[in-house]
C-alpha cells in the first residue's frame, strides 16, 4: 500500500474524499446553526435600539420589550415611508452594498466617508399610549479613524431634541476613540437640539470643553473625545450627513408636515 | 514520565509554542486586550489544534506526500469555520469582539506546525493530547498577557472593574499603551525572559562570538 500512496489515483481519491467530508461538516454546521445566529443578530440590533431610546430593561427578554416598537421602511430619496420591502426580510446592514437599492455618493458630498448610500432604510418608532409617535430612532453611520461606526440617534416627537445617541458597532482605538461607547460621554447627548433656528444641522462635537453659560454650547454642542480628533470629527460629520439634506432631513420635514 | 503525559505537559512551559518556538504571535497581540475574549480564543485554538491533530493523524497513512499541506489546511479550515459558526450561535457578543481573529486561527502557525511536525508521524490518541498540550501552552502565555493588559489598560478583570478609572470618576489613569498591540510584544518578551531565567536550557547558544571591539587607532 505504501508504494501506491503517492500514485495519481490515490492523490485524486484522497483529495476528493477529504473535500467531500469537510464540505459536509461545514455545510451542516452552517445550516443547523443559522436560525440561532440570525436570532442573535436580530436580538443584538433590537437591544441596541432599545438602549438608544433609553427603554432597555435588563432581565426582560429583548423580543418582548421590542413589541412596543414599530419598524418602518423609509425611502430616503422621496423622504417618505415605503412598503417596497417587508421589514421582516429587509437587512439594513447589507442594503448599502446592494447595487439595486443603493447608489454611490459623489466625493464632494461624501463628508461621512460612506462611499455608497442605500435608498431604503429602517427606522424605529416608539408609540405612546394614544398611538402618537413618542420617539423616532434613526440609523446613522460614518467613518471614524479606523472603521465605519454604526449607530442610532433617537429623537423626541418634536423631531429635533435628542433622546439618545450611540454606536453598536465600531472599531476605534480602545481607550481613545473607543470611548464613543463610554456611557458618561453618551450621557451628554440627551436634551441637545439637532437643528438650529435656521433649519441647518447645528449638533456637533466641540474640542476643549463645553461652556454651560454659552447658549450655543449648551444647546447644540457636545464635548469632543480627548485624544481622538479624527473619531470626533467623524461623529460630527456623520451627524451632519444623516441629519442633512441627503440623509433624513427631507423625511423629517415630511413627517412634521404630516406628509410622510 | 509516560509518553502521554509528556506530550501533554511539556508544551506548557518547557517547550512552549509561543515562548520557545515563537509561533502564533499574531493572535497573541490581537486578542489579549480583555481576559474574556482571551479565554474564548484559547479554548477555540486548543480545540482546533487537538481535533485537527486527531483527524490528520487518523488519515496520516493515506495522505500522499505531494498534497499533504493542502489536506491539512482543508481539515484545519473546516474546523475553524465550525468553531466560528458555533461561537456566532452561542457566544454572539464575544464572537463580535473576536471578529476576524477566529477565522485567522487557520493561519496560526501552531495548528499547522503541530499537524506537520507531530500528527503526521504519531497515532491519533497521542496526537490529540499533543494538540491539547500545545493549546494549553498557547493559553498560558495568552492569559498572562491578557491579565496584565486588561488590568493595567482598563483597570478591570473579566470585565469587572477592579480599579476605578478616571473616566468613570475614579482615581486610576489607565495605561493606554496596554490596549495597543505593541504592549503585547513587551509582555511576551518579559514572559520569555522570566521563563528562560527559570529554565536556562531554553536559552539558545550564540550563533557567533562577539569580537572585541576595534580600537579607533587601528583603523
Amino acid at each position: 500500500m505504501a508504494s501506491n500512496k503517492d500514485s495519481i489515483q490515490n492523490v485524486i481519491k484522497v483529495a476528493l474524499l477529504v473535500c467531500l467530508a469537510c464540505a459536509i461538516v461545514v455545510s451542516t454546521a452552517a445550516v443547523v446553526l443559522r436560525p440561532i445566529q440570525q436570532q442573535n443578530q436580530q436580538a443584538d440590533l433590537r437591544r441596541n435600539v432599545l438602549q438608544i431610546a433609553d427603554m432597555f430593561q435588563a432581565g426582560v427578554p429583548v423580543d418582548q420589550q421590542f413589541e412596543q416598537i414599530e419598524t418602518r421602511l423609509v425611502d430616503l430619496q422621496s423622504g417618505t415611508f415605503s412598503d417596497e420591502f417587508n421589514t421582516e426580510d429587509f437587512d439594513p446592514r447589507s442594503a448599502p452594498n446592494n447595487p439595486e437599492i443603493s447608489s454611490s455618493i459623489p466625493a464632494s458630498e461624501d463628508i461621512a466617508g460612506l462611499k455608497r448610500r442605500e435608498r431604503y432604510t429602517e427606522v424605529y418608532i416608539v408609540n405612546g399610549e394614544n398611538g402618537q409617535m413618542q420617539t423616532l430612532i434613526l440609523p446613522v453611520r460614518g467613518y471614524g479613524l479606523w472603521s465605519t461606526m454604526w449607530g442610532f440617534i433617537a429623537l423626541e416627537d418634536d423631531l429635533n431634541t435628542v433622546v439618545g445617541f450611540g454606536f453598536y458597532d465600531q472599531e476605534e482605538t480602545p481607550g481613545l476613540g473607543g470611548e464613543v461607547d463610554n456611557p458618561r460621554w453618551k450621557a451628554q447627548f440627551p436634551g441637545k437640539l439637532v437643528y438650529g433656528e435656521d433649519g441647518n444641522v447645528q449638533l456637533e462635537l466641540k474640542k476643549g470643553g463645553i461652556n454651560p453659560n454659552n447658549e450655543m454650547d449648551a444647546t447644540y454642542r457636545v464635548d469632543a473625545l480627548s485624544g481622538a480628533t479624527l473619531t470626533s470629527r467623524g461623529v460630527t460629520n456623520l451627524i451632519q450627513y444623516w441629519m442633512g439634506e441627503r440623509g433624513f432631513k427631507p423625511f423629517l420635514n415630511n413627517l412634521k408636515a404630516g406628509e410622510a | 514520565m509516560s509518553e502521554a503525559r509528556k506530550v501533554l505537559v511539556t508544551p506548557i512551559f518547557s517547550d512552549n509554542p509561543i515562548a520557545l518556538q515563537i509561533l502564533g504571535i499574531c493572535s497573541a497581540l490581537a486578542v489579549t486586550t480583555g481576559l474574556k475574549v482571551t479565554v474564548v480564543m484559547c479554548i477555540a485554538l486548543t480545540l482546533v489544534t487537538a481535533f485537527s491533530n486527531l483527524f490528520i493523524s487518523m488519515i496520516r497513512n493515506q495522505i500522499p506526500g505531494s498534497i499533504r499541506i493542502i489536506v491539512q489546511m482543508t481539515i484545519i479550515a473546516s474546523l475553524v469555520i465550525v468553531v466560528d459558526q458555533v461561537l456566532k450561535a452561542y457566544a454572539f457578543d464575544i464572537s463580535k469582539q473576536l471578529s476576524v481573529f477566529v477565522g485567522l486561527i487557520i493561519t496560526n502557525c501552531i495548528v499547522m506546525g503541530r499537524a506537520e511536525a507531530y500528527a503526521m508521524q504519531n497515532p491519533p490518541g497521542l496526537s490529540f493530547l499533543d494538540g491539547i498540550g500545545n493549546g494549553l501552552g498557547y493559553s498560558a502565555v495568552l492569559l498572562f498577557v491578557g491579565f496584565l493588559r486588561e488590568f493595567f489598560g482598563s483597570g478591570s478583570l473579566f470585565g469587572f472593574q477592579v480599579l476605578q478609572t478616571v473616566n468613570q470618576g475614579g482615581w486610576y489613569v489607565p495605561n493606554g499603551l496596554m490596549l495597543l498591540a505593541p504592549s503585547a510584544f513587551f509582555i511576551i518578551g518579559a514572559f520569555i525572559w522570566i521563563l528562560r531565567t527559570w529554565d536556562r536550557s531554553q536559552v539558545e547558544d550564540n550563533e557567533f562570538t562577539m569580537k572585541a571591539h576595534v580600537k579607533k587607532e587601528a583603523v
